[in-house]
């Protein structure tokens, strides 16, 4: 526990002058690689910059892709695209859009501004963060480019089965899909991790849940919302995979599988996905509303309420989009009432930044306009939401380009228009020069009649019976026309985005030291003075707007009078608080510039795509080195413990946490919650897929006998036991050391042995995965156990090498604690997983 | 001059109304009583949309530039809570009342009278059967009795696709493995025209069909018709023409019954002269499009699983053109 209290914070810890060097060291400590070498940065701010780059390239290509789009549709039965191009081209559009830019771009703007926003120096995991990024970019390049191979996928960006199966979709395109998405999820959920950790754990002192940005409520949101929800289509992606490379058949019908097993996994994900978009571009909005209206934000407290309920609710409505599949009348009943439900909070939203504008005197410039574009372009989105949440004229609209107007206004009115707001906002902060208001407005207004005059009319075509994903359509229907006007307004909006880049080359200036700063006079602690490393010393906050209501902030924060003026240890460092009250706990010690994450994501993307395209030897190759970089990095991390460092005013905090209070147990316990949410969505998978073709599902006595997952599960239970001890043994000493591997090696013979002996259980009972949809689910028990099974082993040998080292003892025990936390979930999986298996069939 | 020219005009375009121009296929322009109820709640949620639309824009404009005392109360959080949660929830709840109650099926119970036609997705037709004693087998255009409800039976072959009239009602999607239902009544007679409405490949596009309405007692003659076998050929070319008909194998996809072509894996062709499409409604159906589609089908619908016959000699494809267009 720590010593410090709420009282006992001062506002001012720190006397002026400061020691001499203490800047310099400071300074010396978050210094950046120079030249080329900047590719090895993990800071959040060069990390976020390149982020926010990569989203936005993402946005322009897949962008461009929409004219491409346009140009076909323009006239009725154009032969500008064959149809197996524009196929491509529109599977493109969606999966490009939504995964390489909508959920990245949102990430992007996080880990540029939250530490800034937080007062933190950087993002609680800097390297993973540089790989998540790494990850992603390289990866999305990867898929964008099969584009120009002619292997890009056609099955529209939620892949149905059965079309998306090999039957029917017998090229590489469906697995570049697959497997380029399914491994830029995993840069998602890093992302995730290093977000809820950074909200949660390392704001300024003082800076109460309360009272923290509401973008970092957004933010907080959004990270949680991807911890549940993306498990769900990356089990989706898997048993594709699997149905596609080795023919275990979950959604091939003849052999017990359905094919909308696929959609509920997938819109599980797919409905959270639209309002993990939304919230943090909701957040921002909250930022800029009160600064440019110059009063603080109305409905504070109501707003983060529907945030959590947006959050919530958003979980209970993925069967809207499948309202004409044939479910029965309940179900439709209960998510036609869900899908209105959720209106409620973002009508509390609009109403809350209305009544902000309504408190305070709205000035007119280009972040205003397009939250002022927002307001209009999504309240109509979210209207004709309304409609199509109504299962009658769903069942009309449902597929034609009603529901494509619909979830542009919404997409587009509700994220691209306030990230625009944002990039005018903020590009102060990060930049030498503000862009320009005049082209601003200009970009404005050709984005906003653009945007209209290309999706209004698409509500029309709709209604007149024109379905979507169509490459063409005969003359004699009369779309020509709205079709012409919408594809004039793309046009439109794009030359706004031109007009944006030309903004941005003649203006922007990325800095890390001397931005324009605050020339919108804005309340949150971005403003301040800040450096590649945050604020000179951290402030104690004493409000909701700090710079507004506590005078003098900035300067005496860049003199060094507030927490941690320079670097105590020497290196780069940030301080861990407490999650509800902020109070200091804790002085956390970050990583610098290195290699490894770049090189693990680089090698992490290779084996992802060799597979795809079956080279399967270089691509283990890949994967191998991949690994090899992950340990080294991992070699690297867990410094040792030093004496307690002082932040100011007396207070001193460790340097070093283990158990609940270290930032590393929290991220291996948010890990734990996606593999839980992983699983459980494999379990009701399982079920449901009983409840269609229960005529697959074994009797009894076509198991394998229940001896054998007794003895499964008895391994598996042994082998956390062996862990459990080994707690017992983390003193030091030559006698322990051999105890310690002694005991690792047995838990490890144990947990393999018990994943073994359930697959062999299986085979000798002549089960084969291929066989059926039973069986397939079967062995994807085993298969997700393996995964699993596979990291513990590496991670053992990981714990067993630090042991020998010297560097893993009762005190420096972190790398310990993680490996237990994983083991006892693994074990725990396992063991539901044979209750499932074994258990239930035995039921009837 | 110009009253004497509009008859000729006018019984002109009456006449063109049975035979040209596509069917309806408009959300808004119902001809059956579902999609004439879902259009009446259209236009309630037109208005309803254009009066939330409407109050937030007011708001939103006296924000900014209204009277200190109104700005003022906008700016309570009271405001907050009336207008943006009492407020739609009791709106949204009416709304949703009344589409639960729109969701009931009508007549559900009443099974008598009801017509059953089968109908099976492929990639790119539709395969249509018509229930009874013998089920009729058809193809691309299905022709139904005004008045009667008729109940779809679905089913899909190959992947996912979805059963839309939309001047009739709604949508329900064909899923391979399950079957779906759809009950349809078409009030007025007409030709109501109707488009897959889930992606299912290649040309998904040009997957459309033709639902044509008759009057009961034409309804009842035209079903006689379609279930009696292929009429005979009249004339020399027509006979030449089924002459090459089953010599080039075309009988091992499409099926012409009362002959010995009964192949099931294309579009039945028993009355295909008596459709209004060919190359399921890509085409009119006319002598010289029939002619296109065998020769070049592909270019005319690319993707689709008729390969092109090119083997036939100008004066082969007009009898087998005018063989086709005799089976009314």
């Amino acid at each position: 526990m720590t010593d410090t209290s709420q009282r006992r914070l001062a506002s001012h810890p720190n006397k002026l002058p400061r020691p001499k060097g203490e800047l310099e060291a400071l300074e010396a400590a978050w210094e950046l690689p120079k030249g080329w070498r900047i590719l090895s940065a993990v800071n959040n701010t060069v990390i976020g910059y390149f982020y926010v780059g990569a989203a936005v390239l993402f946005f322009l290509l897949a962008g461009i892709l929409a004219l491409l789009m346009r140009l076909q549709l323009a006239v009725p039965s154009n032969t500008f695209l064959s149809a197996e191009t524009y196929n491509q081209i529109f599977t493109m559009h969606g999966t490009v859009m939504m995964f390489l830019f909508a959920v990245p771009v949102v990430e992007a703007m996080g880990v540029l501004l939250l530490p800034q926003m937080l007062g933190a120096r950087d993002l609680p995991f800097p390297r993973l963060s540089a790989f998540a990024f790494w990850a992603y970019f390289v990866g999305g390049l990867i898929f964008f480019g099969t584009l120009f191979f002619d292997l890009a996928p056609s099955g529209g960006w939620f892949m149905y089965p059965p079309l998306t199966g090999t039957q029917y979709s017998p090229g590489l395109g469906a697995d570049f899909w697959l497997l380029g998405i399914g491994f830029i999820e995993i840069s998602a959920i890093a992302g995730a991790i290093e977000l809820i950790i950074g909200v949660l754990r390392t704001r300024a002192p003082g800076m109460t849940l309360d009272r923290m940005p509401m973008f970092a409520w957004t933010l907080l949101i959004f990270a949680g919302m991807i911890v549940f929800a993306f498990p769900a289509v990356i089990l989706a992606t898997m048993l594709l995979e699997l149905e596609r490379a080795l023919g275990w058949p979950f959604f091939i019908p003849q052999k017990g599988g359905d094919a909308l097993l696929w959609q509920h996994l997938f819109w599980f994900f797919g409905h959270p996905e639209v309002y993990i978009i939304f919230l943090p571009a909701a957040g921002m909005v909250s930022m800029i509303v009160p600064t440019m209206a110059r009063t603080p934000l109305v409905g504070y407290r109501l707003i983060a309420v529907a945030l959590i309920a947006t959050g919530f609710f958003s979980f209970g409505l993925w069967v809207h989009h499948m309202f004409t599949t044939g479910i029965p009348a309940l179900s439709l009943s209960f998510f036609s009432a869900a899908s209105m439900a959720v209106a409620l909070p973002s009508g509390i939203q609009v109403f809350s930044w209305i009544a902000t504008i309504a408190a305070g005197r709205l000035r007119w410039s280009t972040p205003s306009l397009f939250v002022l574009g927002f307001l209009f372009i999504f309240t109509l989105g979210g209207l004709t939401g309304v409609m199509v949440a109504m299962v009658p004229f769903d069942w009309q609209a449902h597929d034609t380009y009603f529901v494509v107007a619909h979830f542009h206004y919404v997409l587009v009115g509700g994220m691209v228009f306030p990230l625009f707001a944002a990039f005018y906002y903020w590009a102060p902060a990060f930049s030498r020069r503000a862009l320009s208001e005049r082209l601003g407005k200009i970009t404005f207004w050709l984005m906003f009649a653009g945007f209209n005059v290309a999706f209004f009319p698409m509500h029309i075509s709709g209604l007149m019976g024109m379905p979507r994903r169509v490459y063409t359509y005969p003359a004699v229907m009369e779309w020509g026309v709205l079709n012409m006007i919408s594809t004039i307004g793309a046009f439109l909006f794009a030359a706004g985005v031109l007009i944006f880049l030309v903004d941005v080359v003649r203006n922007l200036r990325p800095t890390v030291s001397q931005p324009i700063g605050n020339i919108w006079n804005g309340p949150s602690l971005e403003w301040m003075h800040n450096h590649v490393y945050g604020p000179r010393s951290v402030p104690l906050v004493e409000s909701r707007d700090p710079l507004w209501d506590q005078p003098g902030l900035s300067e005496e924060s860049k003199a060094g009078r507030h927490y941690l003026p320079g670097t105590v240890t020497g290196v780069r460092e940030t301080m861990l608080t407490s999650p509800i009250e902020a109070i200091p706990e804790a002085l956390l010690r970050l990583p610098g510039a290195g290699w490894t994450p770049i090189l693990a994501a680089v090698l992490t993307a290779g084996f992802f795509m060799l597979l795809t395209v079956k080279a399967t030897v270089p691509a283990l190759l890949s994967g191998v080195l991949a690994v090899t970089a992950i340990l080294i990095w991992m070699w690297e991390s867990d410094p040792r413990p030093l004496a307690r460092a002082e932040i100011g005013h007396g207070i001193k905090v460790p340097t070093y946490v283990s158990g609940p209070i270290s930032h590393s147990w929290w991220a291996m316990v948010v890990l734990l919650l996606v593999a839980g949410a992983l699983y459980l969505s494999y379990a009701f998978s399982y079920l449901y897929l009983w409840t269609v073709s229960p005529q697959v599902w074994p009797r009894p006595e076509q198991l394998p006998p229940i001896v054998w997952p007794l003895m499964s599960a008895a391994l598996l239970a042994a082998s956390s036991g062996f862990i459990f001890l080994i707690s017992r043994v983390l003193p030091g000493g030559f006698r322990n050391n051999a105890a310690f591997v002694v005991l690792t090696a047995l838990a490890l013979i144990a947990l393999v042995g018990g994943l073994g002996m359930e697959i062999l259980a299986h085979w000798r009972a002549g089960l084969r995965p291929d066989a059926d949809a039973h069986a397939a689910m079967v062995y994807m028990a085993s298969f997700l156990q393996l995964d699993l099974v596979l990291a513990l082993v590496v991670m053992a040998a990981f714990v067993i090498a630090r042991r020998l080292a010297g560097l893993l003892n009762r005190r420096r025990r972190v790398v310990y604690d993680n490996l237990s936390l994983l083991w006892h979930y693994t074990v725990a999986q396992g063991l539901l997983g044979l209750l499932l298996v074994h258990g239930f069939p035995r039921l009837q | 001059m110009k009253s004497q020219a509009t008859l000729p005009v006018a019984a002109t375009a009456l006449a063109c109304l049975a035979g040209c121009g596509p069917g309806v296929q408009s959300v808004m322009a119902p001809g059956g009583s579902q999609a004439g109820q879902i259009a009446t709640l259209a236009w309630l949620l037109f208005g309803f949309g254009a009066v939330v639309l409407a109050i937030v824009i007011v708001a939103l404009w006296l924000a900014i530039r209204g009277s200190p005392r109104l700005r003022t109360a906008l700016a309570r959080e009271t405001m907050i809570i009336a207008l943006g949660l009492v407020f739609p929830a009791v709106t949204l709840t009416l709304l949703l009342g009344y589409g639960v109650w729109l969701m009931q099926p009508d007549g559900d119970h009443d099974d008598r009278g009801v017509m059953r036609i089968e109908v099976v997705g492929e990639q790119w037709w539709w395969r249509v059967a018509y229930a009874g004693a013998t089920p009729i087998a058809s193809a691309n255009e299905i022709t139904i009795p005004v008045g009667r409800p008729v109940e779809f039976v679905l089913n899909a072959a190959d992947v996912i696709h979805s059963f839309w009239v939309p001047s009739l009602g709604g949508k329900v999607d064909m899923i391979p493995g399950r079957t779906t239902r759809l009950r349809l009544t078409a009030d007025r007679a007409g030709i109501y025209r109707g488009q897959c409405a889930e992606y299912c490949g290649g040309p998904h596009a040009l997957m459309a069909f033709e639902v044509v309405a008759l009057p009961p007692t034409e309804f009842d003659a035209w079903l006689a018709r379609e279930a009696a076998p292929a009429t005979a050929p009249s004339t020399d070319g027509e006979r030449h023409g089924q002459t090459l008909f089953v010599a080039a194998g075309c009988g091992t996809c499409h099926a012409i019954r009362g002959t010995a072509a009964s192949g099931t894996i294309g579009p039945d062709l028993t009355h295909i002269g008596s459709r209004r499409s060919v190359g399921v409604d890509t085409m009119k159906l006319t002598h010289a499009n029939l002619v296109r589609f065998i020769a070049e089908g592909q270019h005319v619908k690319p993707g689709n699983r008729m390969p092109e016959f090119r083997i036939f000699r100008p004066d082969e494809l007009d009898a087998l053109a005018a063989y086709l267009s005799s089976l009314r």
